[in-house]
């Protein structure tokens, strides 16, 4: 055989050897967060919930959370009655910025663009506490202690997580819809009361509970990978500055997918 | 009282315990030491149950503990306490919080009553004052300390300890292997201590053994370890620079060089 045929099928070997590898991990951490998601909810409705642990993680990820939310939305708001008033004026329906706002930011933006700023902010923070944890010996004392990890860390994390992503999404869409109103009715001349009237006319109840839905989906998504990695955390500070990355990079990668699925299933669904 | 039988695990590919055997009785402290890395932390998380073996059993009182799960295991962990290395307190709590852990967790107590009992369990240890303190507040040898009192919270039967001199200066060490002595003599404990500091292990032991290449190849009193004759324990114990022990290191790494000249 040749030589540049058999470093080209060493090449191939080496690519194909590497792509295993990669899906190994893939399904190995996608397990792994499988197992994690169906022990925390075993340990839900197993034992009983730590309330007051609940609501210091509901202020930690919800409330401080929202001046983030706040200028993520406005401005998100803004922009896009102002991107939108662009392309609807040489069609004489500047008018329609309303519709257009409320529709983008209940069904898709509010839900997001929420998720990726909580999972920036909140899962790395998630992450790197149970990790320095983790580096410092601090979970293995927990479990000598006759104390579950999971029940006693992730529990209270996911719990806060999954209903303050709702929250904030009801409070990201309030205050994008009034970053377009503020756009619409000092910038655009449309009317305080003709603006009001068409984002109700535009929305239906479905808009909002699917929007809704994935803000649940996310809260899940944010609270568990964060947990997850840290859990895995391994190495010191370098260990637990590469499993934050790793984690922020998971929840975002997972909620642009999980937003397309749910896009998808509602489109088909409803 | 407790039993190790032919304990084995490997991390991947590295092999860290080979077959260790090895009995405690009870009311004795014993001393475990051996090189950095040869795994005397990981035998010590097996015997209270935070890694699993390949193989093996650990028997406790006649308990195979390996086999406990869910609250059988919680009830057990509360008879069992362990010191860790770097104190491992939870930085988000209080002293007060830490040290009474397991009492706020697992008992009936009322606060007052285990402030109470907090506070003698840190007088036991040497300090007062420092309930209302974070972890990040304290020194080093503080941290020690405040470790040992959260261990002995539960006023457990079996104390491990795992380095609870390293770092220190030497006075603090002293004042650490003083409290192992008092605890030992006071309150009837069962102590395993993990160590590679030689004075430590001199004043607190009634036995010791040496953990080498996954195995334990020597057990008597300080005075049997004092005057052995095996090379390997010599070395250790010695703390010379060129022997047995760094000989086989030099050779693993020469191997291990070669081997990935092969590939």
């Amino acid at each position: 055989m040749k030589l540049g045929t058999v470093r080209r099928m060493t090449g191939l070997l080496h690519w194909m050897a590497r792509l295993g590898a990669k899906s190994i991990d893939f399904f190995h951490e996608a397990g792994g967060i499988s197992i994690l998601f169906a022990r925390t909810v075993y340990t839900m409705s197993t034992t009983r919930l730590r309330w007051s642990q609940c609501v210091d993680q509901m202020n930690r990820i919800g409330v401080t959370s929202l001046p983030l939310v706040f200028l993520t939305a406005i401005f998100t708001g803004m922009v896009l009655a102002l991107q939108s008033a662009y392309q609807l004026r040489y069609l004489q329906a500047v008018q329609f910025t309303a519709d257009l706002v409320a529709l983008s930011i209940t069904r898709e933006l509010g839900p997001v663009l929420t998720a990726m700023v909580v999972a920036g902010r909140v899962g790395a923070g998630i992450t790197a506490e149970l990790g320095t944890m983790k580096v410092t010996e601090q979970i293995d004392a927990l479990q000598s202690l006759a104390t579950d990890p999971v029940r006693y860390l992730v529990v209270p994390r996911f719990v806060a997580s999954f209903f303050m992503l709702f929250v904030l999404t009801i409070y990201a869409d309030f205050i994008g819809m009034l970053g377009g109103y503020l756009v619409g009715v000092f910038k655009l001349d449309i009317s305080s009361s003709q603006y009001i009237a068409r984002t109700f006319d535009a929305l239906v109840l479905k808009d909002i509970y699917t929007g809704l839905i994935k803000a649940f989906v996310f809260g899940i998504v944010i609270g568990l990978v964060g947990c997850y990695f840290g859990f895995k955390t391994e190495g010191g500070a370098e260990g637990v500055g590469r499993a934050t990355t790793l984690s922020v990079v998971t929840a975002l990668v997972l909620i642009i997918s999980f937003d397309c699925l749910c896009t998808a299933l509602f489109y088909f669904m409803f | 009282m407790i039993q190790i039988v032919d304990l084995h695990k490997s991390f991947g590919i590295k092999p860290v315990l080979q077959g260790v055997n090895l009995e405690i009785r009870k009311g004795e402290t014993l001393v475990i030491i051996g090189r950095s890395g040869c795994g005397k932390s990981v035998l010590l998380k097996h015997i209270i149950g935070l890694l699993h073996p390949d193989s093996g059993k650990i028997l406790i009182n006649q308990v195979n503990t390996l086999a406990l799960r869910g609250e059988a295991l919680n009830q057990f962990r509360l008879k069992i306490s362990m010191v860790f290395q770097g104190a491992a307190l939870f930085d988000s709590l209080t002293v007060m919080e830490n040290v009474g852990f397991l009492l706020y967790e697992h008992s009936e107590l009322t606060r007052a009553e285990i402030s109470k009992r907090v506070r003698e369990k840190l007088r036991m240890v040497g300090l007062h004052g420092v309930e209302n303190l974070m972890p990040s507040e304290l020194s080093g040898g503080m941290k020690k300390r405040v470790g040992i009192a959260r261990a002995l919270c539960s006023e457990p039967s079996i104390l491990l300890y795992d380095e609870p001199t390293t770092g220190l200066d030497p006075i603090m060490a002293d004042a650490i292997n003083t409290l192992i002595n008092r605890f030992h003599a006071k309150l009837d404990v069962t102590s395993i201590v993990v160590t590679h500091d030689m004075t430590s292990a001199y004043k607190i032991a009634d036995r010791i053994a040496m953990l080498y290449d996954g195995k334990i190849i020597a057990l008597g009193t300080p005075d049997d370890i004092r005057n052995t004759l095996d090379p390997v324990v010599k070395q250790f114990i010695t703390g010379e620079a060129v022997g047995p022990i760094t000989d086989r290191e030099r050779k693993f790494a020469v191997d291990e060089y070669n081997n990935l000249g092969d590939i």
